[in-house]
């Protein structure tokens, strides 16, 4: 595995299925009485975050600390970022404190990536979401969610997801997920289908490794997973389409909807929800409907990830029944 | 003023000749010319080109003399072999005003490396909603012919043609930064495959080009000439072919970085690939080159802009657009231009002299290396191949594309008018 985790592009699938196999071995600590693993004890790793986000930051602090990590939270709102500091400084003066890893979510595609490569710093770089780029992490938890339940927890060990129809639907124009989803799925060999309203679909997407529709219908009764984006209403004002109404229409996955799908077929949702936007509070509150389930998932892959890239050659979890003892 | 004798210099890149200048002016042409007390520069087969003049440079004085000042700029100019540089508007203050335009033009007097023939805004402010006092400006001591907005629109329509129509008066010309606003709000780069990998902003090729369609269009109603800034996709090269075979008064521009750089390099994130139009894909490259050589494309010009290091050491997002250019647009010309076999010199004296002196009106620039024509001059050794390095740069800023690749070509000596501005490789 490379030294940072930028794109979801940058993993090899053996990369990807090391990452699913280790936090499969994660989610097992958050079953024990004591959720906590001594892996990083000593490590500081500093979540700096330009945007607004408190459920990826919150998730990146629960997996540092049950990995014994010592945490330090930045947010940019009231920092010296508001009184005009740069990116590069805010990063060099954290690394001077001994930082030794840098979880960054920032509104500008490609911080991450000058932040990891311009030689401003050396501690490895974690992009917990960057613009309309990427967001590796939760394309990681998606596939691990999907792996879980559409092969199942130890089934799952060392396997991709050969073969396995995946719909994305919604606002791909902006959104981070999809193109991390896009690349992460095509690596681990789904098949991966786009829907959205051609407003939302970007110029050159001809290029990704999917298959783009317009018809949510035509798709829904051979997909294994569908993943529905959040829409914000906001886009009805640029002119992407013209009301909510029409857009929860065309677009939103309801119960007649839900129905379509084959049996076994999921409903995700990388949150948060815009219930009654693109998804009705009855698929959002189905048993089919995954999103909490991606959270507690997020946590897993979040202390895989950091581990992979921090905790060096030692085994993650050693054996419980020897440690109970 | 003492008497030069260039020995030995391929003129436009033909057979080898002496050229004697006396003063401010060449006094003689040919093969064998005596000495006679000259002070002798051996060109040794280096290409002697007419002193080079850039339609579209940002000197940033006045108000961002922290990236340039008309002195570092003229001798970034002088450095690159550019005897004259028409000065864009976009100061702070705007160069609007009589006042602004002939405080420019007197710094460009005073420093002597290169002449400083300063645009005047088309709209007070640069904004696009009333007129500025064209008039003004051109009868000023700046003696203004070129009106240009660059790095805005004109994106009025009626705005648009009142420019166009009223600058006939004293034949004038506005110069078009081509982009539909509404079509590049929040743009970071070209529409296209690289950015929807990437999630940057688009910038589509049809903002250009909608709007020199309608400028060319205007021009024709109007009976006007315009003059396209930075023109940058295939498809305005077939508009501009259009208008051109249609008989409309359309001259274009084209930057050395649209000749050789495209989109890929964006994925760096590097925001020194940042600009504005922002670089686009191989195809536009190519057509590009063909439109400059088949003449559809009249002209390069730099976009000379010039940034400090803290707006380039930054996330692309919050990066300035702009490259600085004067000092290797030669090169670069020679690059993709001459050593593909595209251009001759005698071309490129074309495209980067004479043709760039007619359309700004500028007059004792772009002339022919003949007897009795002013001693603006070039000389470059074009056999050199070296690699970039914006350490030696005389411009006060250094966001050059180019660090560390190899460029072919180097200018050994400035003449301007007669007196020496850039000798073998220094600013003199």
């Amino acid at each position: 595995m490379k030294r940072h985790l930028i794109s979801a592009a940058d993993l090899t699938r053996d990369d990807a299925v090391l990452i699913l196999d280790t936090a499969e071995e994660m989610a097992r600590v958050a079953d024990r009485p004591i959720k906590k693993l001594p892996t990083l004890r000593g490590r500081t790793v500093c979540n700096l975050f330009f945007e607004d986000s408190t459920r990826t930051r919150i998730s990146f602090e629960a997996a540092e600390k049950r990995l014994s990590a010592d945490v330090i939270n930045f947010a940019a709102k009231g920092s010296s970022v508001s009184k005009g500091e740069s990116l590069k400084d805010t990063a060099q003066t954290l690394e001077a404190m001994g930082v030794d890893a840098v979880v960054i979510r920032h509104g500008a595609s490609g911080a991450p990536y000058r932040l990891a490569n311009s030689g401003w710093i050396d501690a490895p770089v974690i992009n917990a979401g960057d613009g309309t780029h990427q967001h590796p992490t939760q394309a990681l938890l998606d596939a691990f969610t999907m792996r879980r339940r559409l092969i199942g927890p130890d089934a799952g060990i060392g396997q991709d997801l050969s073969g396995k129809r995946i719909t994305i639907v919604g606002d791909v124009l902006h959104s981070r997920v999809a193109r991390s989803n896009v690349d992460l799925l095509h690596t681990l060999g789904a098949e991966v289908t786009l829907v959205a309203p051609p407003t939302l679909v970007p110029v050159g997407v001809e290029t990704w490794p999917c298959e783009v529709s317009y018809d949510l219908d035509g798709v829904l009764p051979k997909s294994d997973a569908v993943m529905m984006l959040r829409v914000q209403r906001e886009r009805m004002n640029a002119a992407f389409f013209p009301t909510e109404r029409e857009y929860s229409r065309r677009y939103g996955l309801d119960g007649d909807r839900m129905a379509r799908m084959p049996g076994h077929a999921l409903v995700m949702h990388p949150g948060p929800m815009v219930r009654g936007m693109e998804i009705t509070a009855e698929v959002a509150d189905s048993g089919r409907c995954t999103a909490v389930e991606q959270v507690t998932n997020g946590v897993s892959i979040r202390m895989a990830v950091l581990y992979l890239l921090l905790g060096g050659n030692e085994p993650a979890v050693t054996n419980p029944r020897t440690e109970e003892k | 003023m003492s008497k030069i004798l260039i020995r030995g210099a391929k003129v436009l890149g033909g057979e080898p000749q002496d050229v004697l200048i006396d003063g401010e002016f060449i006094e003689a042409v040919g093969s064998g010319l005596d000495a006679d007390g000259a002070q002798i520069v051996e060109a040794g087969g280096k290409v002697l080109l007419p002193g080079l003049v850039d339609l579209h440079t940002h000197l940033r004085e006045p108000g961002r003399e922290d990236s340039e000042t008309v002195l570092t700029g003229t001798r970034a100019a002088a450095s690159g072999g550019y005897t004259a540089v028409f000065a864009m508007a976009n100061t702070f203050p705007v160069a609007d005003t009589a006042g602004v335009v002939e405080q420019v033009y007197r710094l460009g007097q005073e420093h002597g490396y290169c002449d400083v023939q300063p645009i005047g805004a088309v709209t007070v402010g640069l904004e696009g909603k009333k007129l500025a006092e064209l008039g003004a400006m051109h009868e000023s001591a700046a003696g203004v012919t070129v009106f240009s907005d660059d790095g805005k629109c004109v994106d009025d329509a009626v705005i648009m043609r009142r420019a166009l129509e009223y600058v006939k008066a004293f034949g004038g010309v506005v110069a078009q930064h081509a982009q539909e606003p509404r079509l590049t709000e929040g743009a970071q780069m070209n529409e296209g495959i690289v950015s929807a990998e990437l999630g940057l902003g688009g910038w589509p090729a049809v903002a250009e080009e909608s709007i020199i369609a309608r400028d060319v269009l205007l021009a024709e109603h109007v009976g006007s000439r315009v003059h396209i800034c930075h023109l940058s996709t295939a498809g305005s090269v077939e508009i501009v072919r259009w208008a051109k075979s249609r008989g409309i008064d359309v001259t274009a521009e084209v930057t050395p970085h649209h000749l050789l750089l495209t989109d890929e390099m964006v994925r760096t994130y590097n925001p020194v690939y940042k600009v504005n139009p922002p670089l686009r894909t191989e195809r536009d490259v190519l057509a590009l080159r063909e439109a400059l050589a088949d003449g559809t494309i009249d002209i390069v010009a730099t976009d000379h802009a010039p940034h400090p290091h803290e707006d380039k050491d930054c996330e692309w997002g919050a990066a300035a657009m702009g490259m600085v250019g004067l000092e290797t647009a030669l090169s670069v010309v020679q690059h993709t231009m001459v050593d593909t076999g595209l251009l001759d010199w005698a071309g490129v004296a074309e495209r980067m002299s004479f043709r760039p002196a007619r359309i700004g009106g500028l007059e004792g620039h772009g002339r022919p290396i003949s007897a009795g024509e002013p001693a603006n001059l070039t000389l470059v050794d074009s056999a050199y191949r070296g690699e970039v390095d914006p350490a030696g740069f005389a411009s006060r800023s250094r966001n050059t594309p180019y660090e560390g690749r190899e460029l072919p070509g180097r200018v050994t000596h400035t003449f301007l008018r007669g007196r020496a501005t850039v000798v073998d490789g220094k600013l003199a």
